[in-house]
């Protein structure tokens, strides 16, 4: 079967997705492009009974003339014959209601000389929206052919396919002519490059005073002064002038072939917009669905979230007791199998949290929260966008980080993803509720609030500061070559297609169990190999230590306790246990012993695994919060006496555990969203930097 | 001259003058352009952002970039 590329072309929010889930169904998957954190989604559809097509759902742009790094990897595949996903046919693909303003990237497509298709998608709207079309018209005056389709009804992608295949027979001409900007300039290009597409040449020319790193592999400029000769003011008023004379043709065709009854429905989305946007009721629904979503990624989600720790805890047990014995099946059942587990714990928040997001973008609700909360969070260099990541980085940052993905601007979207992991995650909970319950003590404060209450409060509130903080920070510290503007657009509302919906939760859940899930993987099991095995004898041959030590002692212990004491010997000499002596000296002056050294270590994992860990070492039998909280209470400072859970020391873990990077699911997400190893380090090493310095001052200050 | 930050809110008016040095291009190709109509159709607290109309468009711009778009008033 003979296989093209098509390309789809479009502005954002005009139903480019929607065509191309219509096209190609589940059949696609998304990735990036090289080197770069752009989207990149493509995905293989059936044309006719001798044809594939390899469809490519290229970036939302406006125009040809790149701003931004998405725009910029349109510009450069169109431009680049000897890519190999280099189309064969463009389909531009327009909601009816903003056709004007897609035909403007229709027209400087057509002058590359590319094939082009238009497809007008919601085509079952124009009634309702009083719009006729006169597509002869049309076809004529763009010289192209028109697909009239709609992804909601799933209609017209008959007739979109066979003009698809018959892409041979489409006009190379060029519909609007942009060299009457400058008549002499563009005929002095073409003396210059006589094999060259004029408009593209003027593209490569243009693109230095928009984007400035176009890549010209296939344009061969050779540093030409004939190319020279107009200052970057000049050429930004030719590119105006080119715009002026391209919508100047826009509108005549379209008074020609397009008729709109201006009585027809309008109201919607002033009377939305007058209660969404509201100066006070706007806020308090914004807040209520914060709310909501919160209130999902970290309750509902809870329940089936225990049913995978279950499943994968007697998954394991299983395992154990039916294969047998030996390195093989503790690698299988203590390693990887939990190590798996932790990467599908993540799913249930992550499909939630996007099955929100995604219906907030496609209503065209999200728009209004950017128009809502500008003000306020341009200050801290974050976009309006970054109001939902930040939230729900309260319930788990893994989703969260890839929540971010819906901000377009890079700086603003690098700066959500690194100040996330300062919002207090669910998983810092159990570490938080124990360690107060130690040292904070359960009094109330004039008779109203509870101490403890108020210290897991205010730890909230530090979370969150520091995400606002450090954003403000970045924001100063961090260089753009480009100023940034911001010119958003606010789309219709628009009820959201479920299968949209759907394929968004499955891609993003896709995406971070082959993305992420890879690394945080690989991690646990190095974590559990450094836990299960140990340098020397008093590791592999840890039973008759213990019976030793038991039988020298004269203790009377059940065999549960045994085994418990046995596990214990085992952590402490594993090398886990020596690596949390070696770095005692480190801790010490923040008040940690070599055990919640093997504690913090371990907790890598997940901040929650700190509890567990320290029960191990105590040889607490069961996770049972109270046998270990009451044991924790007992352990005594080997250095200086007294408890070794008091205020200083449990201040500065609890300092420690709000600043530290304690995670290496975020750090493998961060790497996965960022594309480079650069942005999660930096999160490590200056989180956890800081987390140091303010448990040592605490502590130091508090003993 | 006014610029587009001095409408009132529901106010129409006609783009004259654009400073193409400091306005974005995407905002022209958005429709933004000398003789075209634009109407504040909303404005944020001390009106930043702004939520307008521009031929058939329906966008929000900073108020920095508003003023950068000259206008003339249309009396109704």
């Amino acid at each position: 079967m003979r296989q093209i590329n098509v390309a789809l072309v479009g502005n954002p929010n005009t139903g480019k997705t929607s065509v191309f889930n219509a096209l190609t169904g589940l059949n696609q998957k998304v990735g990036n492009y090289p080197g770069i954190t752009v989207e990149k989604k493509e995905g293989v559809a059936k044309i006719s009974r001798t044809l594939k097509a390899h469809i490519l759902d290229l970036p939302g742009t406006y125009s040809l003339n790149a701003s931004s790094l998405d725009e910029n990897v349109v510009v450069e595949l169109l431009l680049n014959k000897n890519d190999k996903d280099y189309p064969d046919v463009v389909v531009v693909v327009s909601d009816i209601e903003n056709l004007k303003r897609n035909l403007l990237v229709f027209t400087q497509l057509k002058d590359l000389g590319l094939p082009c298709i238009l497809a007008i998608n919601m085509a079952d709207r124009m009634d309702r929206k009083g719009i006729s079309i006169d597509i002869l018209k049309l076809e004529e005056r763009l010289k192209t052919k028109v697909a009239l389709v709609s992804a909601r009804k799933n209609t017209g992608f008959d007739q979109l396919k066979e003009l698809i295949s018959s892409y041979k027979q489409l006009s190379p001409e060029s519909c609007c002519d942009a060299s009457v900007i400058d008549k002499q300039y563009f005929h002095e290009l073409k003396d210059t490059f006589p094999n060259q597409n004029i408009y593209k040449l003027w593209l490569v020319i243009t693109q230095d005073a928009n984007f400035g790193n176009l890549d010209r592999k296939d344009v061969e400029l050779k540093k030409n002064q004939a190319l020279k000769t107009k200052s970057i003011s000049e050429l930004k008023r030719l590119q105006q002038k080119e715009i002026i004379v391209r919508y100047t043709f826009i509108n005549d065709t379209l008074k020609l072939a397009l008729k709109k009854d201006i009585n027809a429905a309008k109201g919607l989305r002033a009377s939305f917009d007058r209660i969404l946007m509201h100066r006070v009721w706007g806020y308090v629904i914004f807040a209520f669905i914060l709310l909501l979503i919160f209130q999902v990624i970290y309750e509902w989600s809870a329940v089936p979230m225990d049913f995978i720790d279950e499943s994968f805890a007697s998954l394991s047990e299983w395992l154990k007791s039916t294969l047998p014995d030996g390195q093989f099946t503790r690698l299988i059942a203590e390693g990887i199998i939990p190590g798996i587990g932790g990467i599908v714990i993540f799913i249930p928040q992550i499909a939630f949290l996007f099955l929100f997001i995604s219906i907030l973008e496609e209503t065209g609700y999200m728009s209004r929260v950017v128009f809502l909360t500008d003000r306020i969070m341009k200050k801290f260099g974050l976009s309006g966008k970054s109001i939902v990541p930040l939230v729900s980085g309260t319930a788990c940052a893994i989703p969260a980080v890839m929540a971010s993905r819906n901000i377009e601007n890079w700086k603003e979207r690098l700066i959500t993803i690194l100040v996330i992991p300062f919002t207090t995650c669910s998983a810092r909970l159990p570490v938080y509720l124990i360690i107060i319950a130690l040292v904070i003590p359960d009094e109330t404060f004039l008779g109203l609030f509870n101490y403890q209450g108020l210290v897991l409060l205010l730890l909230y509130f530090i979370g969150f500061g520091m995400a606002v903080f450090s954003a403000w920070l970045l924001h100063k510290v961090m260089k753009t070559s480009r100023k940034t503007y911001f010119v958003i657009e606010m789309p219709n509302y628009k009820l959201p297609i479920p299968k949209n919906v759907l394929i968004t939760v499955v891609d993003k859940t896709k995406s971070f169990v082959f993305g992420a899930g890879k690394i945080i993987l690989a991690i646990s099991i190095i974590l559990w190999v450094l836990a299960s095995y140990g340098p020397n004898e008093k590791f592999s041959q840890a039973e008759d230590f213990v019976k030793q030590e038991v039988k020298s002692q004269n203790l009377d212990l059940s065999q549960e306790e045994l085994e418990t004491k046995i596990s214990s010997y085992k952590l402490r000499h594993s090398f886990i246990g020596y690596m949390g002596k070696g770095i005692e000296p480190v801790v010490q002056p923040l008040g940690y012993d070599w055990k919640i050294g093997i504690a913090v270590i371990s907790s890598f994992a997940a901040r929650e695994v700190f509890v567990g860990t320290l029960a191990t070492i105590y040889s607490v039998g069961s996770e049972n919060e109270d046998t270990i909280k009451e044991r924790m209470s007992k352990e005594v400072n080997p250095v200086i006496g007294g408890k070794m859970f008091n205020l200083a020391s449990g201040i500065s873990l609890l300092l420690f555990y709000a600043f530290a990077m304690q995670c290496m699911s975020t750090l493998a997400v961060v790497k996965r969203e960022t594309n480079t190893w650069k942005w999660p380090m930096l999160q490590l090493v200056l989180m956890t930097g800081f987390a140091y310095i303010v448990s040592l001052i605490a502590y130091q200050l508090l003993k | 001259m006014k610029s587009i930050a001095d409408l009132k809110r529901g106010q129409k008016a006609t783009i004259v003058d654009i400073s193409a040095e400091t306005i974005p291009l995407k905002l022209l190709e958005m429709g933004c352009l000398p003789g075209n109509e634009v109407e504040v159709i909303k404005m944020a607290q001390i009106k930043d952002p702004l939520y307008l109309n521009i031929n058939d468009t329906h966008l929000a711009i900073r108020k920095e970039t508003a003023k950068a778009v000259l206008v003339k008033i249309l009396e109704d």
